[in-house]
């Protein structure tokens, strides 16, 4: 395993790599099966095949596949890459292997402006997107300007200005909640949770652009994101403009975690727990491996969780819960077996 | 072509009221090791990081290469000059190899990939401190002595002009002190670089280098061959304490006066 999963010299990945980073496909199609509908597996075949041979065709079944399961697996698929890359990208910038793509205040500033929009604006389509993701890069830059000082902005500085924005939006959120009436609560608990129920086209149109850009910019500097890793003066003697390049990353992570964060809800422990089994299972810390590698794996995580949160019982759980609910224990297990390998000082 | 690579002119830098540099002029010359030495708190590490850019001075200026150094980007100054940091343990585990490969980035664009070439010229600094065989070994598994190393390659695979080292025999056993030094004065012959280290024992200034700047309160006490510089009248200057000089085999040795007086812990001023 060890071996196999390193990059060679040539910076080339060994075929064991390929077929991780091939492993979302497999998840994807086979997660067509899962719903609350229940459709046979045979059934289900017949149908992709009909649609590939004729894509116009309409069925109710085809409806279900292609209008209902798809777009949400698909919204699943880039959550999970999202968050998975930028946990990864922003433990690196904060040199801490226990920060998550939460780190700047974007969940509790999200969740604010989502919030906002279920209990005291009028109930207007997408209304709750535009002002969760609106707030989430809000937060991120009120954090940023919080810590900058004399032209600088030092990591202890960006840690407490997350904490410090995070607190104040989740004062926000719990005056909402206190406010609200049991109904709109009701919403503003379940948004909060984090569930992809609501998938459709449209929302995954919405977020596809920037989450492209963003993990194409995160993916780009994988490896200077090993020099962000040691610090502003070392890198800065290895001749990185240290300000510059971690003002993109934090603005590429962010903006693209909002954008998720917007449609989804918030959805914890992905980007905490995802880089670390991807570390822990590759055994090597370089981020040329550990970036791609993080959104498969968190592709495939997310993708299955959300089969579980939609068949597990005849009612649908949040997905957030779940991911938590297996992504903590699990963490525990390759702590407890693998993580003296990782972490020795 | 001149043969001083970093030369520093009447350098100021105060920090607060107890810490300063005052009116520091020193030269470096090509292939030599110039050693910086004085008490904890006398602007070693000041100067070091100022000859790095890291800390920008009030007055005065510094020059590698005929480039003044506050006027250029920090890409270009890496290529003039490699920083070797105290070795520390980084929060990840990167390999000596993904370490050194580091050494790199000041000739790449910001979405670039190290190539082959960067591959290279990595393993050749590799096997110039005799680290092929931990290559592969996690930084954070290997001894202080090797993590200096390794550090101490990553500078050279960033082949700048001059080498500047914070205490590189800080927190190391008697056997690595002797090692990185002696390792720090080959490539300096070998590459004819510019090295400066600020140090604490007068011994191995003695031992392994060319020119020794004695740094008193921020001030420069003296510059000179080490030799003709560390006398026990400046090492009583410097340190506070009585010292004589032997000499063995004709090597000069600082040694200690065991009954003698020693001066009571100075402020900073």
């Amino acid at each position: 395993m060890k071996k196999a999963m390193k990059m060679t010299s040539a910076g080339r990945l060994q075929w064991k790599a390929l077929l991780v980073l091939a492993l979302p496909i497999p998840a994807v199609i086979l997660s067509l099966f899962v719903g609350t509908y229940n459709i046979p597996p045979a059934t289900v075949l017949q149908t992709i095949f009909d649609k590939i041979a004729a894509p116009s065709s309409a069925s109710v079944y085809s409806t279900i596949l292609f209008d209902i399961r798809l777009p949400r697996i698909v919204l699943a698929l880039i959550g999970g890459v999202v968050l998975a890359v930028t946990g990864a990208s922003l433990q690196g910038v904060f040199r801490n292997p226990l920060v998550d793509s939460y780190i700047l205040g974007v969940s509790a500033g999200a969740g604010f402006g989502a919030a906002m929009a279920i209990a005291l604006l009028p109930a207007i389509l997408g209304m709750s997107q535009l002002l969760a993701f609106s707030f989430g890069v809000l937060a991120f830059v009120i954090t940023f300007f919080a810590a900058r000082t004399k032209g600088e902005t030092p990591i202890v500085s960006l840690v407490l200005g997350g904490v410090i924005v995070t607190a104040l939006f989740s004062a926000g959120i719990s005056l909402i909640e206190f406010m609200t009436n049991p109904d709109q609560l009701a919403g503003v608990v379940y948004w909060l949770m984090g569930s992809l129920s609501s998938a459709s086209w449209s929302q995954v149109l919405e977020i596809l652009p920037i989450s492209i850009v963003g993990s194409l910019i995160i993916f780009l500097m994988r490896w200077r994101l090993n020099i962000l890793s040691m610090g502003e003066e070392e890198a800065k003697s290895l001749g990185v403009n240290v300000g510059r390049d971690r003002l993109i990353v934090l603005a590429a992570s962010t903006v693209m975690v909002s954008a998720v964060v917007s449609v989804t809800g918030i959805i914890g422990w992905i980007g905490l727990v995802i880089p670390h089994i991807v570390r822990m299972l590759t055994r090597t810390a370089d981020n040329r491996v550990v970036i791609p590698m993080s959104a498969a794996l968190g592709a495939v995580f997310l993708i299955v969780a959300d089969d579980l949160a939609r068949s597990l019982f005849v009612f649908e759980l949040p997905v957030g819960l779940l991911t938590t609910v297996i992504g903590a224990p699990f963490f525990l297990y390759l702590l407890k077996r693998r993580g003296s390998v990782v972490w020795r000082q | 072509m001149s043969d001083t690579i970093i030369s520093v002119s009447g350098l100021r830098y105060s920090y607060g009221l107890s810490f300063s540099l005052q009116d520091i002029s020193m030269g470096v010359d090509r292939g030599t090791v110039t050693m910086l030495l004085g008490p904890n708190g006398c602007g070693k590490t000041t100067l070091l990081k100022c000859m790095n850019a890291l800390v920008v001075p009030e007055k005065g200026s510094i020059e590698i290469n005929q480039k003044d150094i506050f006027k250029i980007g920090r890409g270009e100054l890496a290529r003039l000059v490699g920083f070797v940091p105290q070795s520390h343990t980084p929060s990840f585990p990167y390999t000596v190899g993904d370490i050194v490969l580091m050494g790199r980035v000041s000739c790449m664009g910001i979405f670039q990939q190290p190539s082959s070439e960067d591959y290279a010229k990595s393993d050749i600094a590799i096997e110039l401190l005799g680290l092929s065989a931990l290559r592969d070994r996690p930084y954070t598994q290997i001894s202080g002595g090797e993590r200096q190393l390794v550090l101490i390659a990553r500078a050279i695979a960033q082949e700048p002009a001059a080498l500047l080292l914070d205490e590189p025999t800080a927190h190391l056993d008697f056997k690595n002190q002797f090692m990185v030094l002696r390792m720090v004065k080959k490539i300096a012959r070998e590459r004819s670089m510019a090295v400066v280290m600020s140090m604490h024992d007068p011994n191995q200034a003695l031992l392994f280098s060319d020119a020794v700047a004695l740094i008193s309160s921020g001030r420069l006490l003296s510059m000179g061959k080490p030799e003709e510089v560390i006398s026990p009248e400046s090492m009583k200057q410097l340190y506070g304490m009585d010292t004589e000089i032997i000499s063995h085999e004709g090597r000069k040795l600082v040694v200690p006066v065991l009954s003698g007086k020693i001066d009571p812990l100075r402020s900073f001023s």
